[in-house]
């Protein structure tokens, strides 16, 4: 019967015991560093989680002072991502989250071109729609609704 | 193995429990077994006295509390005229802000009281003599950084007390004829404590004294490990064969963990039942708390200053006090020069009993301090 000669040799039990020790030494150390490092990331990470609550909003009411002219654009801050309200030629009022879905950078409206355009990387987007006409960009500009009352004008997540 | 022309490191075995793999592939580039191998040859001497080998280990831990948590504060703190703001909202607001805060400043409490034991158990142990007068001499000036360390830590929050502490501080040397202008010009940054002064010694804080403190505790740590650990005296007399040692490596060392683990215990416990407070805002216009005192380390100073000054009324009182203050210092720094001839062995009773006075002067001030706020 090998193994109850293996469970009986005074010789194996002994390192098993010190294992044992070492794994539940190893088990303090990790509990010790981690009630250490909680503390440290939480102080780290406050501005972080501060933000991400205050972008957690699902409207925005730009007062009528700030409203753009026809055909021209304003920028706005929908939380605290950089966002664009546009009021075009014909009347129609759109809004677009202004962060390119490229690499980040925040992209502008340009209406002799009638485009968004991002400098980083050249990503062009369609100024009605928010869909990639051209360059690097994955994917469209993410659209609000956009309501608009007596004096100003609620942009909300569609 | 005769082809290879790289010698093997003979106990790359005792690092490394397999032949080859990573480890094996790190020894023999970094030279970790020599390390090992030297730190198994170096020994601790072993006596009734061992106890006050760990204090210099317990100044270096709080020491690296005090990076560590001095770092994170740098995040969030900003000098000049936003201090107290800052530091607000690092105790009130960021999360666990009031943590790290509160570590930082019971570290560095920790730490002065640790620099202090080391110094007086190495004076009382005659750890100054030759071969280690550079040990003794650069821990002093690492001591008086410590204590530069503390008073200019200690305005940066900008509440009313660290604003009085740093006003009086400054005011005393500016009573020294001649010094009065540089202190003006150069370390305040105007006749009155404000913007300007928290600005600068924030840069002495955070950037010159680390620069100047880190090279010299390299050197302070290199002559501990070229020299060792001083004999006490009495185990000096003995004939070696009655001497008992331990090895550093893993022996010592494993004892010094333990040591740091209780320290950073204490670290923790004290910062957080006991957070450190913060007061109103300093405020030039409002007059000074009632019971305002410095630092506790501070105390046995400013406590011989009101002495002497109740004796030698004015400014001769002032000069007399930082006179005498100022003997201590010299006599700590010519202590391996005064006492040179005395061997290995000898007692030196007038060194002892000096030390004694400094220590028993110093305690009693402080407590002398206290008791009368």
């Amino acid at each position: 019967m090998p193994e109850s000669t293996a469970l009986n040799d005074p010789l194996l039990e002994e390192p098993r015991r010190r294992d044992l020790l070492q794994i539940g030494m190893g088990a303090v150390a990790v509990c010790y560093g981690a009630a250490l490092g909680y503390p440290v990331y939480r102080y780290l990470a406050t501005p972080a989680v501060r933000s991400r609550l205050q972008g957690e909003i699902s409207s925005v009411a730009i007062p009528e002072k700030s409203l753009p002219a026809t055909g021209a654009a304003t920028m706005f801050l929908f939380g605290t991502r950089s966002a664009m309200l546009i009021h075009h030629e014909d009347g129609a009022w759109v809004a677009f989250d202004a962060v390119c879905t490229h690499l980040g950078c925040t992209v502008g409206f340009e209406p002799q071109n009638h485009r968004i355009f991002c400098p980083c990387h050249g990503g062009t987007y369609d100024m009605k729609t928010g869909e990639v006409v051209a360059g690097p960009p994955p994917k469209g500009l993410a659209a609000f609704r956009v309501e608009v009352t007596d004096g100003h004008v609620i942009v909300s997540r569609t | 193995m005769a082809t290879s022309s790289f010698p093997e490191p003979e106990a790359s075995g005792r690092v490394c429990t397999e032949k080859g793999g990573v480890c094996r592939w790190a020894d023999e580039r970094l030279g970790l077994s020599e390390l090992i191998e030297l730190a198994r040859h170096k020994r601790v001497p072993q006596h009734k006295y061992s106890f006050w080998y760990y204090w210099g280990g317990i100044s270096l831990l709080f020491f690296i509390v005090q990076m560590f948590t001095g770092i994170l504060l740098l995040v969030y703190y900003r000098a000049g005229k936003e201090a107290f703001e800052s530091v607000r909202q690092i105790t009130y607001d960021v999360d666990f802000g009031w943590l790290i805060r509160s570590a930082h400043s019971w570290s560095a409490n920790l730490m002065v009281f640790a620099v202090f034991v080391h110094m007086f158990s190495l004076l009382f142990m005659k750890a100054y003599r030759k071969p280690r007068e550079f040990g003794w001499w650069s821990g002093l000036m690492l001591l008086g950084m410590v204590m530069l360390f503390g008073f200019s830590g200690y305005l940066l929050p900008m509440d009313e007390l660290s604003y009085f502490a740093t006003k009086v501080g400054l005011q005393i040397p500016s009573m020294i004829p001649g010094l009065s202008g540089l202190v003006n010009d150069i370390v305040r940054g105007g006749s009155q404590v404000g913007e300007a002064t928290v600005q600068r010694f924030f840069a002495l804080h955070a950037v010159i004294l680390p620069l100047l403190f880190l090279p010299l505790l390299g050197f302070h740590l290199y002559l501990v490990q070229r020299h060792g650990n001083a004999l006490p005296p009495g185990e000096a007399a003995k004939p070696e064969a009655e001497r008992r040692t331990i090895p550093f490596f893993p022996n010592f060392l494993a004892q010094d963990l333990a040591m740091w683990l209780i320290a950073l215990n204490v670290v923790t416990i004290l910062a957080t039942l006991y957070p450190w407070d913060l007061g109103k805002p300093a405020d030039p216009l409002t007059p000074a708390p009632l019971g305002i005192h410095p630092e506790w380390y501070f105390m046995s100073q400013f406590q011989l200053l009101k002495v002497i000054g109740a004796w030698i009324p004015g400014f001769a009182g002032e000069i007399a006090g930082m006179g005498l203050f100022g003997a201590v210092t010299v006599f700590l720094a010519v202590i391996p020069l005064f006492d040179p001839s005395s061997s290995w062995g000898k007692r030196a009773r007038l060194t002892t009993w000096l030390g004694v006075l400094i220590l028993g002067g110093m305690i009693g001030l402080t407590v002398w301090g206290y008791a009368v706020l």
